[in-house]
C-alpha cells in the first residue's frame, strides 16, 4: 500500500473550508496533504479517479448499537465497523448497552481495542452515565474519559432519575464530553410498543405518547442550561421535541442534537400489518412530527444526523409485534436514503448534508476528521450521488438485516471510505 | 371443498379487512347452521377428515368451549393446545410452533394470543386457515360476529342501530371488532366508559365518545358491556370497583331512565355488581345467553366458509350434500 493516494478531480464538499468545487486532494503518511487543482502525482502515488464523485470529510456516526460483548449474533464491533464503512463512514461511536454494559475504564479500552483491530471504520467508545446502566449512580466517568470514551449516555434507557442528569451534566464539565440522552420519560411509555395514535388505536396496540419524549427534552434543556453541561438529544422525533431545542439554542443552552433517516423518511403508518421491522424507540410518529423533523434539520436545530444502528437477528424479528425488539439497522442504507430522499427532495444541499453528516458530528463529540484541512487526518468519504440502487439486505455486512427499507430504489452510494489514508472499503 | 373460493379468503384474522358483504355473508350462512345445536344428534359431516388445532396460548373457557363445540358438531377432528401445556412454555417461538403444527399436516387453526396482530403474523406464514379468537387488544372477530348475529336476531336489523360500547374500551378486542363490523353494516356506534379507558382518540374509528353512562343510555338502542378486568383496576385505571360500579356501572335505576328499551349485550364472563347489576344481566331485556348460543353457530359458519363452503350451500352441505 502506498503513503501516497491521490483522489483526482471529484467535487470536493467540506463546509469546514467553505469548499464545494473540483478539486484534487492528496494523502500523505495518513493526513491530508494538500487540497489543490491539478496536484502532480509522484510515481509512488497511487491516484483514484474521482470524476463526478463527491469526495467530502469521512462521515461520522455518533449513535450505533454494535451488540459486542453480549449479544455478538448480532453484531460485532468488528462486523459494525466494516458496515460502517460500506456505507461511507469512517468513524462511528459505540452505545455502551451492551451485556454487560460498557461502564468502566477496561470495558471502554475493549471497545476501542476491538475497533482497531477490525480495521475499518474507528470506533469511538461511549460509556455509560450510572453505573450498570442502571440510573443510580455515576458510572467510572473520569476514567473512562482516560481509557478513550468521547460521551457518555445511558442509550436505550433514559436517564430517569432527574438528579443523577444533573449530576452526569455537571461532573462532565471536568472532561469536556458531552452527555447524551434517550430523551423518554418511561412512566408515560413504559407500556408502549409503537406511537400513540390513529394507527395504534386500530390495530389495538399500546402507544407511547409525544408528551414521553418532550417531557425528558424539556427536562434535559433546562438542566443543561441550569448547569452549564452540554446536553446531545438523541433521535429526536417530535414536532414539540424540535421546537423546543429550537427555542434553548435561540437562549444559549449548550444543546447539540440528532435526526435519523428514519425520522425524517417514514410515520407510524409504516407499521400497519404490524411490521416488525417498523419497530423502533422513539416509535415513527405521524406526518406532522416527521416534517417537523426534516424542518429541524433544515434550519440545524437538529445538527447531527445519526442512524441509531440497532441490530437484531431476523429470529428476534420474527414475532408477534408486542414480542419483537426495538430497532433497525442504519449504518449502510443511511447515505443513500438522505441523498434520495433528503438531498434529492430539496430539504439540504449536500455541503449542509455533509455539515450534518461529519463536521458537526465531529465537534460534538470531540473526534478526529469532519475536516479535510491540511495537517488532518486523512478519513475521507467518496460518493457517487448518482448511482440508483435497491436496498438488498441479504447483502448487508452488517450481521443483521432488519430494515423497513428492504427493497428501496435510492439514488447515491458510497464508493470509497478511506480511514487515516488507508481505503478501508471500495466498491467492487 | 374448494380452498381458493373460500368467501372470506384463507383467514377470518378480523372484521376491519373484510366488506359489508363478507360479513353478511356469515351471518345469512349463521342462520342454517342454528338448528344443528337444536337436534338430539348434533353432527353433520360438513367437515369431515378436517383437521384443526385450537391454539390457546391465553385461558379461555367461553371461546374454546364454543369454538370445539362448532367443530365437533361439523365433524372436524380437532386437537386442544394451551399454553401452559404446551413447548411454548418451554421457549418456543410462535413461529416454530406454527410450523411444527403445519408438518402434521392440518388444515386450519383457532388461535388466542395475548400479542395484538399474532393471528396475521400467523396467517401470514402458515398455509392453513387461520382463525382469529382473539390477539391481546386487537380484534375478537367471531365474538363481534356473534354480537351483530344477536343484534340482529332480537332486533330485525342492524343498519341505522345505535349501539354503545361500555367499559374498558382500550384494552379491548371485542370492543374493535364490533366498532368495525357495526360501522360497515351501517350501524352508530358510540363507546362510554372512564376516560383512562375510552380515550377520545377512539373519535378517529369514527365513533362518538360518552363518558356518562347515562348519555350513553340516553343515546343507544344496544349496550354491549364489557368485563372490567381486575387488573386495570390493580394498574390504577379506576380507583376502585365499587366506584366504577356507581359510575359507569349498568343498573335498572339508569336504563329505567332510558326513552325506550335498550338490549343488553355481554361477552362474559360478567362482573356482577361491577359493570353490570345482576338484575340488569338476568333481566328482559339481557341477550347474554342468545349471545353464548349464537356464537356456536357463527363459528360454525366461520368454519364452514373459510373451507370453501358457499354461503348459498349451507343448507345442503349441512343434509350431507356436500362434504
Amino acid at each position: 500500500m502506498s503513503a501516497r493516494t491521490l483522489l483526482r478531480g471529484g467535487r470536493v464538499v467540506d463546509p469546514s473550508l467553505k469548499l464545494d468545487t473540483v478539486r484534487d486532494v492528496l494523502l500523505e503518511d495518513g493526513k491530508i496533504a494538500k487540497v489543490g487543482e491539478k496536484l502532480d502525482a509522484s510515481e509512488d502515488t497511487r491516484v483514484l479517479e474521482c470524476a463526478g464523485l463527491v469526495v467530502t470529510p469521512g462521515l461520522i456516526d455518533v449513535h450505533v448499537h454494535l451488540r459486542e460483548p453480549g449479544n455478538e449474533h448480532k453484531e460485532t464491533i468488528a462486523s459494525g465497523a466494516r458496515a460502517a464503512a460500506a456505507g461511507g463512514f469512517t468513524a462511528i461511536c459505540a452505545m455502551p448497552n451492551t451485556d454487560p454494559p460498557i461502564d468502566d475504564p477496561a470495558m471502554v479500552a475493549f471497545v476501542a481495542a476491538e475497533g482497531r483491530r477490525a480495521g475499518a471504520a474507528r470506533v469511538y467508545p461511549v460509556g455509560c452515565i450510572s453505573a450498570g446502566r442502571k440510573g443510580e449512580r455515576l458510572a467510572l466517568i473520569g476514567e473512562m474519559v482516560e481509557a478513550g470514551a468521547v460521551a457518555i449516555t445511558d442509550d436505550g434507557n433514559p436517564v430517569m432519575d432527574s438528579g443523577l442528569m444533573r449530576l452526569a451534566l455537571l461532573y462532565t464539565q471536568a472532561f469536556g464530553i458531552p452527555v447524551a440522552d434517550h430523551p423518554e420519560d418511561l412512566t408515560l411509555s413504559g407500556r408502549g410498543h409503537m406511537n400513540a395514535g390513529l394507527v395504534a388505536t386500530r390495530l389495538g396496540l399500546p402507544g407511547k405518547p409525544n408528551a414521553a419524549e418532550d417531557i425528558h427534552i424539556v427536562r434535559d434543556l433546562l438542566l443543561a442550561e441550569l448547569t452549564g453541561g452540554r446536553i446531545h438529544l438523541q433521535h429526536v422525533s417530535t414536532r414539540f421535541g424540535v421546537d423546543s431545542i429550537r427555542q434553548a439554542k435561540a437562549r444559549g443552552v449548550r444543546v447539540t442534537a440528532e435526526a435519523t433517516p428514519h425520522h425524517l423518511i417514514l410515520t407510524d403508518e409504516a407499521v400497519e400489518g404490524y411490521r416488525t421491522e417498523a419497530k423502533m424507540n422513539p416509535p415513527l410518529r405521524t406526518a406532522e412530527d416527521r416534517d417537523a423533523v426534516r424542518a429541524g434539520l433544515a434550519d440545524g436545530t437538529l445538527d447531527t444526523l445519526a442512524t441509531d444502528h440497532a441490530p437484531h437477528h431476523y429470529d428476534e424479528k420474527e414475532a408477534a409485534f408486542t414480542d419483537a425488539p426495538n430497532g433497525i439497522v442504519g449504518l449502510e442504507t443511511a447515505l443513500g436514503l438522505v441523498l434520495t430522499h433528503v438531498v434529492g427532495e430539496g430539504l439540504l444541499d449536500v455541503p449542509t448534508m455533509v455539515e450534518r453528516m461529519s463536521c458537526q458530528p465531529a465537534r460534538a463529540f470531540g473526534l478526529l476528521g469532519g475536516t479535510l484541512a491540511e495537517g488532518s487526518v486523512a478519513d475521507v468519504t467518496v460518493f457517487d450521488p448518482e448511482a440508483p440502487w435497491t436496498v438488498d439486505p441479504t447483502r448487508f455486512r452488517s450481521k443483521s438485516r432488519n430494515t423497513p427499507f428492504g427493497g428501496a430504489e435510492l439514488v447515491g452510494r458510497a464508493d470509497l471510505t478511506i480511514v487515516g489514508g488507508r481505503v478501508v472499503w471500495e466498491r467492487a | 371443498m374448494n380452498q381458493t373460493a373460500s368467501a372470506l379468503g384463507k383467514d377470518l384474522v378480523g372484521l376491519e379487512p373484510l366488506s359489508r358483504e363478507q360479513i353478511l355473508a356469515i351471518l345469512d350462512t349463521a342462520e342454517p347452521f342454528k338448528e344443528i345445536s337444536e337436534r338430539r344428534i348434533k353432527k353433520v359431516p360438513v367437515l369431515r377428515g378436517k383437521t384443526i388445532v385450537n391454539l390457546f396460548f391465553e385461558a379461555s373457557t367461553r371461546t374454546r368451549v364454543s369454538f370445539e363445540f362448532a367443530e365437533n358438531r361439523l365433524s372436524a377432528d380437532t386437537v386442544n393446545i394451551a399454553a401452559a401445556q404446551s413447548s411454548v412454555s418451554k421457549g418456543e417461538t410462535l413461529v416454530d410452533t406454527a410450523r411444527n403444527l403445519e408438518a402434521m399436516r392440518i388444515d386450519m387453526v383457532v388461535m388466542r394470543h395475548n400479542s395484538s396482530g399474532a393471528a396475521r403474523f400467523l396467517a401470514e406464514r402458515i398455509p392453513s386457515n387461520v382463525v382469529n379468537a382473539g390477539d391481546g387488544s386487537h380484534e375478537h372477530p367471531t365474538q363481534g360476529l356473534l354480537d351483530m348475529l344477536t343484534i340482529r336476531d332480537q332486533l330485525g336489523r342492524i343498519e341505522g342501530l345505535k349501539v354503545c360500547i361500555v367499559g374498558d374500551v382500550l384494552h379491548s378486542r371485542v370492543a374493535r371488532s364490533n366498532i368495525f363490523g357495526l360501522l360497515k353494516l351501517g350501524a352508530q356506534v358510540a363507546v362510554c366508559g372512564p376516560p383512562t379507558l375510552v380515550p377520545r382518540g377512539f373519535r378517529s374509528l369514527g365513533v362518538e365518545v360518552f363518558t356518562r353512562v347515562e348519555d350513553a343510555i340516553q343515546w343507544a338502542d344496544v349496550l354491549n358491556v364489557l368485563r372490567l378486568q381486575l387488573e386495570r383496576m390493580e394498574a390504577g385505571y379506576v380507583p376502585s370497583l365499587r366506584e366504577y360500579n356507581r359510575i359507569w356501572g349498568v343498573t335498572n335505576a339508569r336504563l329505567a331512565k332510558a326513552p325506550k328499551d335498550v338490549l343488553i349485550l355481554h361477552p362474559g364472563p360478567m362482573n356482577r355488581g361491577v359493570e353490570i347489576d345482576s338484575d340488569v344481566a338476568d333481566g328482559p331485556h339481557s341477550v347474554i345467553l342468545n349471545q353464548v348460543t349464537n356464537g356456536v353457530a357463527v363459528r360454525m359458519a366461520v368454519l364452514y366458509l373459510l373451507a370453501g363452503g358457499q354461503p348459498e350451500r349451507a343448507e345442503a352441505a349441512k343434509q350431507g350434500g356436500e362434504s
